[in-house]
């Protein structure tokens, strides 16, 4: 069922929104970027696409503490300090970012379940907003995405007047249900006309013809050994930039810190991209930057969907796209393959 | 620029080189990435030199100047500055290099162009004093000083401080003082102001080590970051002085040795000004040690490396406002 609110009443919606939940949603920093700010009086929306750092961060955050431990002598006291997440919502998520999510659920919520994560997304409401101007780096739609008409809980529309919302689960459901007051009833046939011209835009997109046969139709080992990667690698500066901005990576590393009166286990992202990634007591696995390189695409592209019915490991949000300094990417690693 | 794709060419033919280091054309205009080519077909298929060419090439000859043979790059004034200081630091082997100076008049830098208010941008032209921009949603030109990145809106030099060959005529080292600007802003601002606005700079930071990593005056083998003795973890800033503690650390470590190639800003995700650090740096060894520009020359002594009497005493600190 779809509902509707003027658009000179968002500031209301998200009032009434953070009266009960915190919520999160895009907004423009200084130097024009966006990236998630809490909400509070005087906030306003984000007119950008999309936000240089992802949706994950909310879920899996770039730093968590995961137990602590107490040392006296011999004795190892292990203190639990999992806490329940308070309830959040976060808005204006876009298609990319919201299919993410299911890519995350299949590595964490599958056993054994990760329960910092799962914590988290019981308690996030996650309200998408269908795109109207993508950029040129994106290409979500070569992985089945549909832009105008992102999954998550609840999705929105933005037309010049209205906000529409309609909700896709139970969790959307009792969202729109808290907010109902602000709302009212209304026919689709608006939100149908924008995906029309948007679907339109969509199907020009620069990237919109790629294909991604070529992981489909060859062996694991054949792509493996391809000589492609040698040549696709040989400027990669490791930063790991395109992991840490990109919101299907998942990688984490488990660390201890001494306080001085105990241990502190805490994980933090880790890129595949770091030559010390595999580095385990007897030795490390990769020692070449192309073979650093390599995993992130396999992992994406050929790995992930082995283990996931096809699904490939990346939603096409552009973000590695736009951020890589070197300007090395996903697309030009599927191209370069399906040349041949 | 034909001329330098011709050049290339030649010195592949003629066995000066056997590979070059240059720019290989990407999906769109502006997305160039540094490459070795090898032949004149790979050249003619993707090599580009023009206003969108950023990326400094020289900390790549630290790897490339290793292989077997001698290679060609090409260097733009500002990435010659850079070249010249890895050789001071002994990180590049000469003889393995041929080095063709390039022209430049500013570098077009995406970010700029988006931060304008472009939307889908799938290609971009440049006559040098014009840019036209293709986007999904329209076409428009606008100035190129407009579009320029940090760096080449106050680039320091026009001239190539080395280079065996010169392609074009050579320029001007600027001396106007322009890059100093935002520093002096910043000197005036009380400490707690200018607390608060590297705080909400550092605070973006996402740890992603591209700033260090393109760096070409962070050549350590083993980044001390990387060290894994260091009690911490090195791959996220857990807490603020964690954010601190990285930056000040990476740039006290290069300071009298940064080139000021503007490399870190362009390529941070987070547009976090890091240069301004630098910058900071390199202004006052000026005003307490004398003028120096890293990488202008390889034998000239850095002064935080050497010692004169006429150095500034430590207590300058005091007369310049620190707290005693
Ligand atoms: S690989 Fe790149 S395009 Fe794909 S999801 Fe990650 S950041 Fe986005
Ligand atoms: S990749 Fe698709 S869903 Fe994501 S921002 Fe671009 S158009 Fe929107
Ligand atoms: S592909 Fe690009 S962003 Fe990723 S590690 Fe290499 S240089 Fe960094
Ligand atoms: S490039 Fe930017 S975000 Fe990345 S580590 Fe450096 S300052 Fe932080
Ligand atoms: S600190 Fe920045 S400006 Fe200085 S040499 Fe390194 S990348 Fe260039």
């Amino acid at each position: 069922m779809m509902f509707r609110l003027p658009v000179n009443r968002l500031d209301d919606l998200f009032a009434a929104v953070s009266a009960v939940n915190s919520l999160y949603l895009p907004v423009d920093g200084n130097d024009g970027r966006a990236s998630y700010k809490k909400w509070v009086e005087g906030t306003k929306l984000s007119s950008k696409l999309n936000t240089v750092r992802s949706a994950k961060d909310f879920f899996f955050p770039q730093t968590t503490n995961l137990c602590d431990f107490n040392v006296k002598d011999k004795e190892i006291e292990v203190i639990d300090i999992r806490a329940d997440s308070e309830d959040f919502v976060v808005f204006g998520v876009r298609a990319c970012d919201a299919r993410s999510f299911t890519i995350l659920d299949k590595v964490f919520l599958a056993d054994p379940i990760d329960s910092y994560y799962a914590t988290k997304r019981e308690h996030g409401t996650i309200v998408t907003l269908a795109c109207t101007r993508p950029e040129e780096n994106c290409f979500c739609n070569v992985f089945g995405i549909d832009m105008t008409s992102p999954e998550g809980d609840a999705a929105c529309w933005l037309t010049d007047e209205y906000l529409y919302i309609n909700a896709n689960t139970g969790k959307g459901t009792a969202f729109i249900d808290s907010i109902k007051a602000l709302l009212e009833e209304c026919s689709d046939e608006d939100v149908k006309a924008q995906q029309t011209t948007v679907k339109e835009i969509a199907g020009k997109l620069p990237f919109a013809g790629v294909s991604t046969d070529y992981f489909k139709k060859n062996t694991l080992l054949d792509i493996f050994n391809s000589e492609k990667w040698e040549k696709l690698s040989e400027s990669c500066l490791a930063c790991g930039t395109c992991t840490f901005v990109c919101p299907t990576c998942q990688c984490y590393d488990i660390k201890d810190f001494n306080t001085g009166h105990g241990i502190k286990r805490y994980r933090t992202w880790d890129s595949c991209m770091y030559a010390d990634f595999t580095k385990m007591a007897a030795a490390n696995s990769r020692n070449t930057q192309m073979q650093r390189f390599r995993q992130r695409f396999m992992h994406k592209l050929v790995y992930f969907p082995d283990n996931n019915n096809g699904e490939f490991g990346c939603v096409g949000c552009g973000r590695c796209l736009s951020r890589c300094p070197i300007s090395m990417n996903i697309i030009k690693v599927i191209k370069a393959f399906e040349e041949e | 620029m034909q001329e330098v794709k011709d050049r290339a060419k030649q010195l592949l033919a003629d066995g000066t080189v056997n590979r070059v280091v240059g720019w290989k054309a990407g999906e769109f205009s502006y997305d160039i990435t540094p490459a070795v080519f090898t032949s004149a077909e790979e050249i003619d298929k993707d090599f580009i030199y023009n206003d969108f060419c950023a990326p400094n090439l020289s900390k790549y000859l630290i790897k490339e100047s290793r292989k077997e043979g001698k290679l060609l790059v090409f260097l733009k004034p500002c990435d010659t500055y850079s070249f010249n200081q890895l050789l001071k630091e002994h990180r590049i082997l000469r003889e393995n290099v041929y080095v063709i100076g390039v022209p430049c008049t500013g570098k077009v830098d995406i970010d700029t162009v988006r931060a304008m208010g472009f939307q889908g941008i799938t290609g971009m032209e440049s006559d040098g004093e014009n840019v036209t921009v293709h986007t999904l949603y329209g076409d428009k030109t606008v100035l190129k000083a407009d579009t320029l990145g940090d760096k080449c809106k106050t680039c320091k030099s026009k001239k190539h401080v080395v280079y065996d060959e010169l392609i074009g005529e050579d320029g001007e080292v600027n001396t106007d003082g322009a890059r100093f600007e935002l520093v002096e802003k910043l000197e005036k601002m009380t400490a707690d102001e200018r607390f608060e606005f590297w705080r909400g700079e550092l605070s973006k930071c996402i740890r992603c080590n591209a700033c260090r990593n393109v760096c070409p005056a962070c050549s350590c083998e083993n980044c001390v970051f990387d060290n894994p003795a260091s009690g911490i973890q090195q791959r996220a800033a857990v807490n603020s002085f964690e954010e601190n503690m990285f930056h000040l650390i990476r740039s006290f470590h290069v300071a009298g040795r940064c080139t000021d190639c503007g490399e870190c800003t362009r390529v941070c995700p987070q547009n976090i000004p890091l240069h301004l650090i630098n910058r900071k740096y390199i202004k006052d060894i000026n005003e307490f040690y004398g003028d120096f520009q890293a990488g202008e020359d390889t034998e000239t002594r850095a002064p935080l490396n050497a010692y004169t009497f006429d150095d500034c005493e430590p207590g300058i600190v005091y007369s310049r406002g620190g707290n005693e």
